[in-house]
Formats: structure tokens, C-alpha cells, sequence
């Protein structure tokens, strides 16, 4: 550290601005950026926090799914039982299904930017119905397993794929209760700035949490029957 | 909008009633003294637990009527039985690991402190924030109820046990650890009593925490990115913010680890998949036939990948507490802030690679281990730039020793005096003789549990009469303090003899083993400093409660602190700032500042530009000026 043990600087012309250099090692870093006196967090910041949140969020999301990926690529190097399930084929209609939601909720969002309220919700609601196809595709696929004699236990990988669409499905299901709450606050019809600001804000949000849960389909669908 | 009323804007209004105010309370001060309360009770039932096992290992064979009568089969007319003993230790680590050394520092302290330090009205998320308190609730009450259901008649939840599956065994509780190895964990009732509906709760119970952490950590990592008040850029946080916000960091990426292994495990446990159990095993006289190919060592990665960073999410927080109160105590500025604030950020980043020292006699390759090994013992050195700091922040100072200070250099001594013995366990060679002995119990308890304690401990001291308006008592508190340092040590420095020794750690008792005799007496004088330091902590307690109603009334800012917390009232309003942000002008850590009417500067008060030059000392030397 460039300073004395004690490390406060000398009196300087500026008076006692023990924040202006910027490299001290007494808690001052970075330039001064002081403004006004500030009443009020501003709706652009408090509307950035859904972004972020979001973002955090899928940060935890995406360590549970690789938590569970590093197990199913440890199982499945570590035993002779691991007996491989052959793509039951309903899954590329599942994996159709959810990527054309990906692209109709990205239109709503960009509809809601346009301030096309109307478009906004139609397209909504075409999201919500190709999420629940998804999910209504992916429990056909277990109907399909089941009627075949594969459960849960019968081996490793049928263990993981009924696990992994599982934890996959339940996240869905919360992206489709947070597009079911965009569709509800939608039609409550608001002239005022903040609340279309917030809006978009949730909109953005929503959105990003679907794709991410569009991105983490595919890829447990090429880890479960493309990698083995 | 410049004239608009705060109460306008604030995302939620003062709540009116009672449940709104004091229960369901979306108020992150409340959410925190929540927080703190159900740690205090956690904490409670940890150290009875510590206690009874005290008891059990130096006087072996004694009957404690009290626990014939709460656990008529584990501890039949009074005497405790092993395996009564192994779930003790199951529930002694589980709740002192997660009910306390992660809510109180992170949940308590920084769920009252981060929004006030870094002037912000509230969390970025409070309904989170509340949910986050009350799943956390619900995982405590779950793991309670898991010492409870199994093999137990006197108890009405016994039903509940056997509805459970538990069946009725002869022991009170799960009895494989904290950490739950597998495949004892997995295979259920065969692997023995307490391993069936008791093991299951623990199970369900880590997993409820896990979400309540996780919400938790997510509404850190927002609050902290987005709502700092103007002027407070990240080089002008407390410490205190960035230990609470790398905390968060490394529980918002190790807790999703956690849950997805303990899915496996029910997995395993309730449907008969083979994620962890291998084929094959024999229990007693009969092959388990219903489970092949899983593997145990799999459950340890995933456990260790979740369990090393969070030694870290207990610390942290202490960490930055600490040097936040040295400084503040000591009048001088932290010694090298860019430097402790790399440290913390280098800690929590190798925290993530070292998960394999808890595994050297698992098996692995040697290489693995070396690396590991290396990889451990590189984390002495961001942990030696922060001692070094913290000894340089009290180099030469005009020290006021009051309770929180105290605290605080205790927690550097046990963090040094814990540490250095990781220096011998992070080593593969080393670990070999020392692992699963009381060295290790003696390492880990030093360094992360007695001083994440006391960095709460020092945290709690400090801050009370911020939160309550009142200070704590100073002669009770140098009286907890004092009896309860010299306690600790006299508890775990005979430890890491024993453990030299050779004496086994989850042993219920060493009668049979005649090579332990001699150190007898070193087991009773270790059980009688515990029972002496556990009695102290009822000071403690005695002196929470006398204070917040008698304690003496303290000012907005009795320590003559300098950060965002101590301009507000005591306790702050319900929206912090009573209406009005504040603007930040300069660091955390303005102590001795020549020239400045006070010894400190405010981070509020403003650069007086051109301001009169008066009695320019020679660049304050011994931090106190006036």
C-alpha cells in the first residue's frame, strides 16, 4: 500500500477531501461522483432490479442443473448398469414447442416496447399455450416411458431423465405463473410512466427467465440423448 | 417529483398492526431481528446438544433422569446409548451450521445493516425477504421435529415418524453427521436406527433452507447492485458490505449444489434409484439387493462443493464486522481496504476450488490431491493479507477497549490460532493420521465456528444500540467477553492433543479404548471449561433481555462511527432515512482526518472546498487528534 500505516493524507487546499485520491488504502477509491441531493431511487434503477434479479436468479438455476450434470456424467462412467433409454419421439415436438415460445414471447416483448398493448397480449397468451403444450408434450413422453415399463428406478439413466425433466418442468411451471401474472397486469390499463416503465421491466425479466429455460431444455435434451 | 413526500414513494408503508409490524414484516430491520432471534434460539439448542455430549464422554455411564424422560429409548433410564450420541452430533453440526453460523451473520446482521450502510430505504425484494425468514423457520422447525419422530412413544409425532417410514428404531434422531456420507444416508432403516424418518426431515429440512438461502442470497446480491445511494460507488463501501455481498455471492452458487444432491439423495432414499448407493452392500447378515452401481464419492463432491464455501459463508460476514469495528475502535482507517477488499474476493473465489481436502483418504489420486492441497494452502495468503491489515489497522492506535472491540481482536486471535492448523490438514501427507480426529474438530470449531461467534458476538456488542437505542451493558458484556475467550481456548487447544493422539472424533465414549486413558483428565477439564462457557452465555442472554428494555439510552451515534447507519436515528424509521437518501462524499473509514473539526469524518459530510487550513498535524500519527 502506498500509504503510512495510519494513511490519512495531509490537509490539501480542497479541504479535508479525504475521498479524492484514487488509489488510497483508507476506503476512498474511484472518482467523486457527487451530485444533488437525492430524494428518491429513481423508477429506471427500481425497475433494473427485476432485470438483475433475474439474472441472479438464473445464476443459482444454472449451478443446480450443472451440479446435477456433473452427476449424471459421473454415473455414467462409473457403473455397467447404465442401460441408455431410447428418445421417446414426442420430445422433438416438446423441443419444438418451446422453441417457437421463445421467439412468439420475444415478439410480445418487443410488441410491449412498440407499445402495442393489444399485440402484447395476444402474443402472451399464444406463449402461455405453447408452455403449456410443452408441458402437457413432456408428461405424454412420461406416459409413454411408463407404458413401456421405464420408471424412475429402473435404471440410471431413466432415473435422470425422469429427475431432470422434472426439475426442468417445475421451473417452467414458474415461468408460465410469471407469464400468467404479465397477462394479468396487462389488462389493468395505465397511462402513467412508472407503471409502464415497471411493466417492460417484468416483461424483460419474464422474458429472459423463458429463454434461459428454452436454452436449459436443449441442453438436457442433447446431454440425455445426444451424449449419453 | 423533487417535492414529493418520501412516503410516497417507498415501496411499502409503515405497516399499522401488530402481525404486519412485528410478524409478517416486510421491514428488512424486522426481517433481520428475526433472524437473529431464531438464531439465538438455534444456538440454544446447539449448545445443550454440546453439552449432553460433553457429559456422556466424561462422565460415561451416568444417568441423567431429565433425558430418561424426554428420550425414553435413546437414553433408556437416563443413560445414553450411542447411538443417542452419534444423532446428537447430527444435530449439534447441522443446526450450529446452518441455524446459526449462516442465518445470524448473513440473514441477521446483514439483513438489518446492508440496506442502512449502503442508504437504501429497504431490500430490493421484501416480500423475498420476508419469505426468505419464514422458509428458513419452517427448515428449523422441521430439523427439531427430526430428533423427535423416531422410536419415540412419549412424543404425540411419533405417529408422524412411522407415517414417515421411520419405523421405530431404538435411537431419537439421524445419526450420520452433518455431512450425511452416503450410502448410510441413503439406503434408510437398515443402515440403523435414526437412518429412516429422522434422516428423511433432515433431509427435507436442508433442502427447505436451501430455498430460504437462496432467496435470501439473491435479494443481497440485487439490493447491493442496484440500490446504493448516490455517491456510494463500491470503493466506498463498509467492509462490512462487501463481506455480506461475497457471502452472498458464494451462497447463491453453493446452496443449488446442496439442494440438487439432497433431490438425489431422497431419490435414492424414497423411489430406490442408485445415485449413491452401490450394489451389493451387506447390513448385518443380509445383501441389499435393491440398489446397484451408485456411488458414494459422487455424494461427496457434491456435499464438499456445497460444504467448503459455506465455512466461508459463516466467516465473511465476521470478517467484515471485524475490520469494520477495528477500525472504528482503533480511530485510525482500515489498514490496505483495496487490499482486504481483494482478499475477501479471493477467499470466496479459491473457496470454490478446495472442496477436495475434505476427501484425501476418499480415494483419490494423489495428483487430485497434491493439487487440492495446493490450491488449500493458497487461501493462507489472502487470509494473511487480512490478519496482517487487521494488525496493521491496530498498529500504534489509541485503542478503546470496549465489548465490541474486544470481541472483535478476539475473533483475529481465533481466527489465527484456528487457521494455522489448516496449514496442517490442507496437506494430503499431514491429513492422513489427523483426519477424523479431535484436531479436526478442534481446527474447524476455532476457526469457523467460535470465531464466526465472535465476529457476531463483536457484531451484536456494536450494533445493539443502533437496533434497540440503548447500549449493551459494558460490565456483563467484558464479563462474557473475558470468561468466554479464555473458555473457548481452554476447550479446543487440549483438543488438537487429543486428536496428536490419536482420539477418534464421533466416538460416544473411550472406555473400551485403553490407549486414551491417559488423557482422561484432559476430557473432563475440557468438559467442565465448556459447561463453565456455556453457563457464561446465559450472561449474555440475561443481558439481551435486561437491555433492550433498561440498558443505557444511546445517542444516533455513540461510537463515533463514520458510515451511513450511525446518521439515522436509534433505531432508524421504518423507511431508514426518515424521507430523505443519502449522499455519500467519501470512504468508509475516515478516522483521525487532520485538520477535521472531529476526529472522524461522516461519509455524508461534504468536501468543504477552500476551507480554512488549520493546525496541519505531520499526518496523524496515533489516529487521535482531539
Amino acid at each position: 500500500m502506498a500509504t503510512t500505516v495510519t494513511s490519512t493524507r495531509p490537509l490539501t487546499k480542497k479541504g479535508f477531501s479525504g475521498g479524492s485520491k484514487g488509489r488510497g488504502s483508507n476506503g476512498n477509491g474511484g472518482p467523486k461522483k457527487n451530485g444533488h441531493d437525492r430524494r428518491f431511487p429513481d423508477f429506471q434503477s427500481s425497475a433494473n432490479r427485476y432485470r438483475i434479479g433475474t439474472w441472479v436468479g438464473l445464476a443459482s438455476i444454472l449451478m443446480m442443473f450443472t451440479a446435477l450434470s456433473s452427476a449424471y456424467i459421473v454415473r455414467a462412467a462409473s457403473s455397467s448398469d447404465w442401460k441408455p433409454l431410447a428418445m421417446p419421439r414426442i420430445l422433438l415436438l416438446s423441443t419444438g414447442l418451446i422453441l417457437i415460445s421463445s421467439a412468439t414471447l420475444e415478439h410480445a416483448r418487443r410488441k410491449l416496447k412498440a407499445a402495442a398493448t393489444a399485440a402484447y397480449k395476444s402474443w402472451l397468451l399464444l406463449t402461455m399455450l405453447l408452455g403449456l403444450g410443452f408441458v402437457g408434450s413432456q408428461l405424454l413422453a412420461w406416459r409413454q416411458l411408463v407404458s413401456q415399463g421405464v420408471y424412475v428406478a429402473s435404471n440410471p439413466h431413466s432415473s435422470f431423465f425422469y429427475l431432470l425433466t422434472a426439475a426442468h418442468g417445475v421451473h417452467l411451471l414458474g415461468g408460465l405463473i410469471a407469464l400468467s401474472y404479465l397477462a394479468i397486469r396487462s389488462r389493468v390499463r395505465s397511462d402513467n410512466a412508472t407503471a409502464v416503465l415497471r411493466m417492460q421491466a417484468g416483461a424483460d425479466a419474464v422474458t429472459l427467465y423463458w429463454h434461459f429455460m428454452d436454452f436449459l431444455w436443449i441442453y438436457l435434451f442433447v446431454l440425455l440423448f445426444f451424449v449419453r | 417529483m423533487s417535492v414529493e413526500t418520501h412516503e410516497a414513494v417507498h415501496r411499502h408503508p409503515a405497516p399499522t398492526s401488530f402481525i404486519r409490524k412485528y410478524i409478517f414484516s416486510l421491514d428488512h430491520k424486522v426481517i433481520g431481528i428475526q433472524y437473529i432471534i431464531l438464531a439465538l434460539a438455534a444456538v440454544l439448542v446447539g449448545m445443550t446438544m454440546s453439552v449432553l455430549m460433553r457429559l456422556n464422554l466424561s462422565w460415561p455411564g451416568t444417568s441423567w433422569s431429565i433425558l430418561g424422560t424426554l428420550f425414553p429409548t435413546g437414553a433408556p433410564g437416563g443413560i445414553m446409548n450411542p447411538d443417542f450420541y452419534l444423532s446428537l452430533v447430527t444435530m449439534h453440526g447441522t443446526i450450529m451450521v446452518f441455524f446459526v453460523l449462516t442465518t445470524a451473520p448473513q440473514g441477521g446482521f446483514g439483513n438489518y445493516f446492508l440496506p442502512i450502510q449502503i442508504g437504501a430505504e429497504d431490500m430490493a425484494f421484501p416480500v423475498l425477504n420476508m419469505m426468505s425468514f419464514w422458509v428458513t423457520l419452517l427448515g428449523f422447525l422441521v430439523i427439531l421435529s427430526a430428533i423427535f419422530v423416531e422410536g419415540n412413544t412419549t412424543i404425540a409425532n411419533s405417529a408422524l415418524g412411522l407415517w414417515l417410514g421411520g419405523g421405530s428404531g431404538a435411537t431419537v434422531g439421524p445419526i450420520g453427521g452433518w455431512t450425511g456420507y452416503a450410502p448410510l444416508s441413503a439406503v434408510g432403516a437398515p443402515a440403523g436406527p435414526g437412518q429412516g424418518a429422522g434422516m428423511n426431515l433432515w433431509i427435507i429440512s436442508i433442502a427447505i433452507f436451501c430455498v430460504g438461502s437462496l432467496l435470501g442470497a439473491l435479494n443481497f446480491i440485487t439490493t447491493l447492485l442496484n440500490m446504493r445511494t448516490r455517491g456510494m460507488t463500491l470503493m466506498r463501501m463498509p467492509l462490512t458490505c462487501w463481506a455480506w455481498f461475497t457471502t452472498a455471492v458464494l451462497a447463491l452458487l453453493s446452496f443449488p449444489v446442496l439442494l440438487g444432491a439432497g433431490i438425489l439423495l431422497l431419490l435414492d432414499r424414497t423411489v430406490g434409484t442408485s445415485f449413491f448407493v452401490p450394489g451389493g452392500l451387506v447390513f448385518g447378515s443380509s445383501v441389499l439387493t435393491s440398489h446397484t452401481g451408485g456411488s458414494p464419492i459422487l455424494w461427496q463432491h457434491l456435499f464438499w462443493f456445497f460444504g467448503h464455501p459455506e465455512v466461508y459463508i459463516a466467516i465473511l460476514p465476521g470478517m467484515g464486522a471485524t475490520s469494520h469495528i477495528l477500525s472504528t475502535f482503533a480511530r485510525k482507517p482500515v489498514f490496505g481496504y483495496r487490499a482486504m477488499v481483494f482478499a475477501i474476493f479471493a477467499i470466496g473465489l479459491l473457496g470454490f476450488f478446495v472442496w477436495g481436502h475434505h476427501m484425501f483418504i476418499s480415494g483419490m489420486s494423489p495428483y487430485s490431491a497434491m493439487t487440492f492441497s495446493i490450491l488449500t494452502l493458497s487461501i493462507g495468503v489472502p487470509s494473511a493479507v487480512k490478519t496482517f491489515n487487521w494488525l496493521g489497522t491496530l498498529w500504534g492506535a489509541k485503542i478503546r477497549f470496549q465489548t465490541p472491540m474486544l470481541f472483535a481482536i478476539g475473533f483475529v486471535s481465533l481466527f489465527v490460532a484456528g487457521g494455522i492448523t489448516g496449514l496442517v490438514l490442507g496437506q494430503s501427507s499431514l491429513d492422513l493420521p489427523m483426519h477424523d480426529t479431535y484436531f479436526v474438530l478442534a481446527h474447524f470449531h476455532l476457526v469457523m465456528g467460535v470465531a464466526s461467534i465472535f465476529g457476531m458476538f463483536a457484531a451484536i456488542y456494536f450494533w445493539f444500540p443502533k437496533m434497540f437505542g440503548r447500549f449493551l451493558n459494558e460490565r456483563l458484556g467484558q464479563l462474557h467477553f473475558w470468561i468466554t475467550l479464555v473458555g473457548v481456548y481452554c476447550i479446543f487447544v487440549p483438543m488438537h492433543t487429543m486428536g496428536i493422539v490419536g482420539m477418534p472424533r464421533r466416538y460416544a465414549q473411550f472406555t473400551e479404548y485403553r490407549f486414551l486413558d491417559s488423557l482422561h483428565p484432559l476430557v473432563v477439564f475440557v468438559s467442565i471449561a465448556a459447561i463453565i462457557t456455556v453457563l457464561t452465555q446465559l450472561v449474555f442472554y440475561f443481558n439481551l433481555i435486561w437491555s433492550v428494555f433498561k440498558g443505557k439510552r444511546a445517542g444516533a451515534n455513540p461510537w463515533e462511527a463514520t458510515t451511513l447507519e450511525w446518521i439515522t436515528d436509534s433505531p432508524p424509521p421504518h423507511d431508514n432515512f426518515a424521507g430523505v437518501l443519502p449522499v455519500v462524499y467519501r470512504g468508509p473509514y475516515e478516522f483521525a482526518v487532520p485538520g477535521a473539526p472531529n476526529d472522524y469524518l461522516m461519509q455524508t459530510e461534504p468536501d468543504v472546498e477552500g476551507a480554512p487550513v488549520t493546525g496541519v498535524p505531520d499526518n496523524g500519527h496515533n489516529g487521535h487528534k482531539h
